[in-house]
């Protein structure tokens, strides 16, 4: 059973049309590359599936199920998880507060419901211990390199139960030893049967975590292979319009 | 015990040092500063000046920074979730002018026979005046998109504009069977302590939990730290905007019923110019206007501290209007102190 199907998907702008034609299909477990200059049409698609709007043609399936998101929240609820460059993160609370925002543990004393802070902090550590990330759930996240604002991020998704996370340009602004450590949180995701599309401009990245790679230009798709058959030269050209397809 | 065992003995974080305590939660925060600065100024004080600590004058500083004291509370809510409400002394002022009108009409009807009936109903009105000036502001700023400044400016002039019409100027007194009970639960006292000072307490301790310790409070804050990862995490955030508009709006009105029984009368220009003392108090205590940071300890301190800065003025035969001047000297330099710690911290 795949888990994401995408088939002749489009979107048109008004007269603009930012994608056309994409089939795409996403294994459980599997992490896939998603690579393209800017106005390829990769942001334009991740929209797409993380629900921010609908497609204007073509068919999404979803574990087998026809789906069609009005709302991000659509997405959010079958386990399509997206974690945003800039994070979307609040700096001013802990990485558990952050970790639970918007569905936080509660207690009921009588009528009241009061936050039950040992409870999201146990989970958090324990979300960060499955990561293998040297991350403290009652730390601000004001504090944090970037390495562990995306472990951050990315234990959120996983306290929702995610089976395809959605992740855009994660190392980007990090240094390198932070990329290593998200590389490494991608690694787990995989492990744990997670499938990750990793949207990059980083070559090495793609290729050290990714075990297939998708190439946009200009609103298509032209190119869907191994990462084992490729290279990054050979994607280089692609995405560049050296190469037309492969 | 060096920080480099201590983190061997935690186990899994290696390199990741903590925070010695001072420097970390709330000894680290401006409102602890504050409350030290605080302390100092009332030692020397009561050095300088043999009437500071007299039970008379204590009273009127406690009385004074309860008004503004319980504004700060509603106004800090607003402030951490990156929003302004210059509409409070407006409301003030309408809230209880709404309820000494009430209860005047009140009078005389058939309502006195049920005690305390009219006194209960003119409260009310004082409060779903606020409540709706609030709504009003929390509407327009969440739903509509409006800028905080400008539209509680905008509400600041309307409702101390329908402050005016409706009295036509006149300072309005309360009146009726109840008026005794309302002046004994306006202005007091519990066990020599005045009413509007443990409200004041009350009203900090119920928030503190409410922010501290509720989803409500939690969502606040992440509103003033990252306002659209709030909503990206399904927050409501329409909902928490007008929400804390409303609370802002009704801390005013409750403030402005309490100053009613305190002067006797509602005038229309009752609390004119308070909005700005009010967010100095926030601001002093530690509530960042960038959203994010802030607290009811802070609000308390904030106001005890201006007030008690200007009983010292006065207590020394300075000239009032010198207070002014001061005052805006404080909200400065607290801004300042805030933001050389904020380097210290990130360098």
């Amino acid at each position: 059973m795949s888990l994401l199907v995408l088939e002749d998907i489009g979107k048109d702008f008004g007269a603009i049309r930012a994608l056309s034609n994409v089939d795409l299909t996403i294994q459980p477990g599997e992490v896939v590359g998603l690579m393209g200059d800017n106005g390829a049409g990769k942001s334009t698609l991740v929209k797409i599936i993380a629900g921010n709007f609908p497609p204007s043609h073509g068919r999404m399936t979803f574990e087998d199920h026809d789906v069609h998101f009005a709302r991000p929240v659509d997405a959010r609820a079958i386990g399509i998880e997206v974690v945003y460059q800039d994070l979307a993160l609040a700096d001013n609370l802990t990485a558990a507060a952050n970790v639970f925002l918007g569905r936080e543990l509660k207690r009921r004393i009588g009528p009241f419901a009061f936050l039950d802070h040992a409870a999201m902090n146990r989970r958090t550590g324990e979300l960060f211990r499955e990561l293998k990330s040297e991350t403290r759930p009652d730390d601000l996240v004001r504090a944090m390199s970037g390495g562990q604002r995306q472990a951050v991020a990315i234990a959120r998704t996983r306290l929702a139960r995610a089976k395809l996370i959605l992740m855009d340009e994660p190392t980007a602004a990090i240094s390198v030893r932070q990329v290593a450590e998200v590389l490494d949180l991608i690694r787990r995701l995989r492990d744990a049967g997670i499938a990750v599309i990793l949207i990059s401009h980083r070559m090495p990245d793609v290729f050290s975590v990714c075990q297939r790679v998708v190439v946009m230009r200009r609103g298509t798709k032209v190119a869907d292979k191994s990462i084992d058959r490729s290279s990054p030269e050979e994607v280089t050209a692609l995405i560049t319009g050296a190469r037309e397809a492969a | 015990m060096s920080e480099a065992s201590r983190a061997a003995d935690s186990g899994d974080f290696s390199n990741v040092g903590r925070t010695r305590w001072w420097r970390r939660g709330f000894f680290a925060s401006q409102t602890a500063y504050v409350a030290a600065a605080l302390i100092a100024i009332m030692i020397v004080m009561s050095v300088l000046s043999s009437a500071f600590l007299s039970p008379g004058n204590l009273a009127n500083v406690a009385k004074n920074f309860s008004f503004v004291g319980i504004v700060t509370l509603g106004i800090t809510l607003v402030i951490i979730t990156g929003g302004i409400d210059l509409s409070v002394g407006s409301t003030m002022a309408l809230s209880a002018i709404a309820c000494a009108i009430v209860m005047q009409k009140l009078s005389g009807t058939a309502l006195d026979a049920t005690p305390l009936l009219s006194m209960i109903l003119s409260l009310l009105a004082g409060l779903g005046v606020a409540l709706l000036v609030g709504l009003a502001n929390g509407v327009l700023i969440a739903k509509l998109g409006l800028s905080p400044f400008v539209t509680t400016l905008g509400m600041l002039s309307v409702v101390r504009g329908l402050a005016y019409a409706v009295t036509e100027g006149r300072g309005q007194a309360p009146t009726g069977p109840d008026v005794d009970l309302f002046y004994a639960l306006t202005d007091g006292t519990i066990a020599g302590v005045p009413v509007a000072v443990i409200d004041l307490l009350v009203l900090a301790a119920i928030i503190g939990v409410v922010l501290h310790q509720t989803a409500f409070g939690r969502h606040v804050f992440a509103l003033g730290g990252n306002e659209r990862a709030a909503a990206l995490t399904g927050i409501a955030v329409d909902r928490v905007k007008i929400a804390v508009y409303v609370l802002s709006s009704l801390s005013a009105g409750f403030a402005g019923m309490l100053m009613l029984g305190w002067l006797g009368s509602a005038p229309a220009n009752l609390a004119t110019g308070y909005e700005l003392t009010i967010i100095a108090a926030a601001v002093i205590g530690g509530a960042n206007l960038t959203g994010g940071v802030g607290g009811p300890a802070g609000a308390v301190i904030g106001a005890l501290l201006i007030e008690v800065i200007r009983n010292g003025l006065v207590l020394a035969g300075i000239n009032a209007y010198w207070q002014i001047v001061l005052v805006g000297c404080i909200i400065i330099l607290a801004v300042l102190v805030d933001r050389v710690r904020t380097l210290r911290m990130t360098s």
